[in-house]
């Protein structure tokens, strides 16, 4: 078991426009409606940049950078983990072009197509050289994400930033690998409680033993099944309701996240 | 200070937690397993080859795995068949990796190792050569087309993971040219966090078209054979390999003798998504800090295996930094003009050349560079020389700017 202390949170998701914005709904206390995913430019990024990137990347850094301002941490000093299950729209675009006769690969697609992009994005926006890594676990990258994040922070004694989002792919990819809706969600976790804590997390990874936390509304999830990143929403509903609670996440194989959630004022 | 002493560690948290390297396997143009690969290395063997690979008809050089063409992976596992898995396949049968992680699995079970692995573009052949097979009148992709087995990133390590028979937490670090550097820092993490008591890590990234045309568009590989540090070094020869490492907990009373992971550093440039700094600052910063987990000092290391991809840009900024850090006191190579830029799974082939330098007592050189660049300062060796390495750092640095330095060295 890993106790780590949940210091931000940043979230962009299908009705779900920002963490302020969302904790009601979360709550419970208003109800959910469902509607596109408001993708914004970061405002860390330089305007030539913001042109550069594509949606996931703008993805994971707005949620990014709320979680680290609700948290009150400097940007620049954050280490941070990025987790995607993939989805980025530069792969059908060089696969296309690849199946054409002249093979023209676009140089901006193609270095915009390596899965650390955002984290790239990211370094050149909040000028960060702290340590960050970029993660994948298919369906459950949430885990993977949240697993090793709390690690980091536990063993190398800082606060660390989560960041995980999914984009849709343009078709035909998308078929094959359907994502609902455009969906990022970021953390920041710290070692120890701070001034600034509002929740512990006691994270333990074990062996498969019931089915997943269910959002119950319906729409909440049917989000929660569409993206990888969003199986995340029972967690952050914990959050926002303050409440003591046992989350169980979907980790790979025959395993699973039991996360136990207690408020901390 | 005394050479090679321990001192206290400066803050909390800094101090990597040594791990033992207790089994590895690697497979690459150079050959299968450690001995093909060291002979290679000792008789000054390239593998680079004219490229010749599917239908690319690009002027460059590369480094091809022979066979994998007609090998197939386990039946069981046969929905996961592409040439990356292939090729993982045949890292893990070497050298009987597979029955040393059956062995450890018996020793810890198999909830108990985490399977942390390495790649860039992963299966993504497959999709390249699906697009070509696109229904014309739907744009859909053939039906045999598997995604989640092959193009996606995690493929690699779910492969991995199924073949060994483990069921710790599993996943792909996908940082493009450091990935497989990255992976032995979430393994020290997760062993240290007392999630896991064992980890295989490891990479593996196969040729495809997505990064030949890719390097080619941004005018990053060379027509030749790669020549790093050389003054006319004109870009990279991509090839392609795997390369896995048990690695454990250490335990002083058998570790003798054996490598050791000492330390990790880990940073990020914040500069640009496909130049490194011009001064190296990121890089230097991953080397710092791999020493500072170590707690070694510069003065410590024997060898450095440096990234040293032979573009202009690279081998500059890595000669600054390694300059600034290192001086001209310590002996440098880059091993790409054997192997070709294995981009994911050039962090874990550096590594294992490493443990090879320090277990056979020579420092490898580098094969096809004639005329070292006179703008470049640091103490790089073009002739191999037989010394011993008690530590050795190693340096992988990836695109968008992710830095990786590991310190490895024997152990007693």
């Amino acid at each position: 078991m890993i106790r780590i202390f949940v210091e931000g949170v940043g979230l962009l998701g299908p009705g779900l426009s920002g963490w302020r914005a969302s904790r009601p709904v979360l709550a419970g206390g208003e109800s959910y409606r469902d509607a596109p995913t408001v993708v914004v430019a970061s405002e860390l990024l330089p305007p030539a940049e913001r042109r550069r990137t594509s949606v996931s990347v703008k993805l994971a850094l707005t949620v990014g950078h709320e979680a680290i301002v609700n948290a009150e941490r400097d940007v620049a000093g954050m280490a941070t983990v990025f987790t995607s299950s993939c989805g980025d729209e530069n792969v059908h675009y060089i696969c296309e072009a690849l199946a054409s006769p002249e093979r023209e690969v676009s140089p901006t697609r193609f270095h915009n197509s390596v899965h650390n992009a955002a984290a790239g994005y990211w370094g050149i926006a909040t000028r960060s050289q702290e340590a960050s890594t970029s993660l994948c676990a298919y369906d459950a990258s949430f885990a993977a994400g949240l697993l090793e994040a709390a690690a980091q922070a536990t063993v190398n004694r800082k606060p660390v930033a989560l960041i995980a989002y999914d984009q849709p792919y343009p078709e035909p990819l998308n078929t094959v690998r359907p994502i609902s809706a455009p969906f990022g969600v970021a953390l920041v976790v710290a070692p120890e409680s701070t001034s600034r804590t509002f929740a512990v997390l006691d994270v333990t990874f074990e062996r498969e033993m019931e089915t997943p936390t269910r959002m119950p509304d319906f729409g909440l999830e049917a989000a929660r099944i569409g993206a990888p990143a969003a199986r995340s929403l029972p967690l952050l509903a914990a959050l926002a309701r303050g409440a003591r609670e046992n989350i169980v996440i979907e980790c790979g194989l025959r395993t699973q996240l039991r996360i136990a959630v207690a408020p901390c004022q | 200070m005394r050479r090679g002493r321990r001192h206290p560690s400066r803050r909390p948290g800094t101090r990597l937690q040594p791990l033992v390297i207790s089994h590895f396997s690697i497979v690459n143009c150079l050959g299968s397993g450690p001995q093909a690969v060291f002979h290679a290395l000792r008789e000054r063997r390239s593998g680079l080859t004219p490229c010749d690979f599917e239908s690319v008809t690009l002027d460059t050089w590369i480094g091809r795995v022979a066979g994998l063409e007609e090998a197939r992976v386990r039946p069981d596992l046969i929905a996961y068949d592409c040439r990356n898995n292939r090729l993982a396949q045949l890292g893990l049968e070497q050298g009987g990796f597979d029955d040393a992680v059956a062995t450890a699995r018996e020793k810890y079970g198999a909830g108990r190792i985490g399977v942390f692995m390495g790649t860039s573009t992963s299966g993504v052949l497959d999709t390249e050569l699906a697009y070509r097979r696109r229904d014309p009148r739907t744009g859909a992709l053939p039906v045999d087309f598997r995604y989640a087995e092959t193009q996606n990133t995690f493929s690699l390590a779910d492969f991995t993971q199924r073949y060994l028979g483990l069921e710790g937490p599993a996943f792909v670090v996908s940082s493009a040219c450091s990935s497989s550097a990255k992976v032995f820092g979430n393994a020290a993490r997760m062993i240290a966090a007392g999630i896991c008591d064992a980890a295989v890590v490891g990479g593996v990234d196969s040729l495809c078209l997505t990064t030949l045309y890719g390097f080619h568009s941004l005018g990053l590989i060379s027509s030749g054979p790669c020549r790093p540090y050389d003054a006319a070094r004109d870009g990279i020869s991509i090839g392609e390999g795997a390369g896995f490492a048990l690695v454990e907990k250490a335990t002083q009373a058998r570790d003798t003798g054996r490598i050791m992971l000492l330390g990790v550093g880990e940073s990020s440039d914040a500069y640009h998504m496909s130049t490194p700094h011009p001064e190296g600052v990121g890089a230097k910063l991953a080397m710092q800090r791999a020493l500072l987990s170590a707690e070694l000092e510069p003065a410590d290391i024997d060898y450095i295996n440096l990234h040293g991809t032979s573009t202009k840009t690279n081998d500059a900024s890595e000669d600054r930094a390694v300059f600034d850090l290192f001086g001209h006191g310590t002996p440098c190579s880059s091993t790409k003009g054997w192997t070709g830029h294995l981009l994911g799974a050039a962090g874990i082939t550096e590594v294992i050349i490493c443990m090879l330098a320090i277990e056979h007592g020579m420092r490898p050189g580098s094969v096809h560079t004639e005329n070292i660049d006179p703008a470049l300062k640091c103490d790089y060796r073009i002739e191999n020389s037989e010394a011993r390495v008690r530590r050795a750092l190693t340096n992988s640095f990836g695109f968008g700017g992710s830095n990786c330095s590991l310190v490895l060295g024997a152990a007693g």
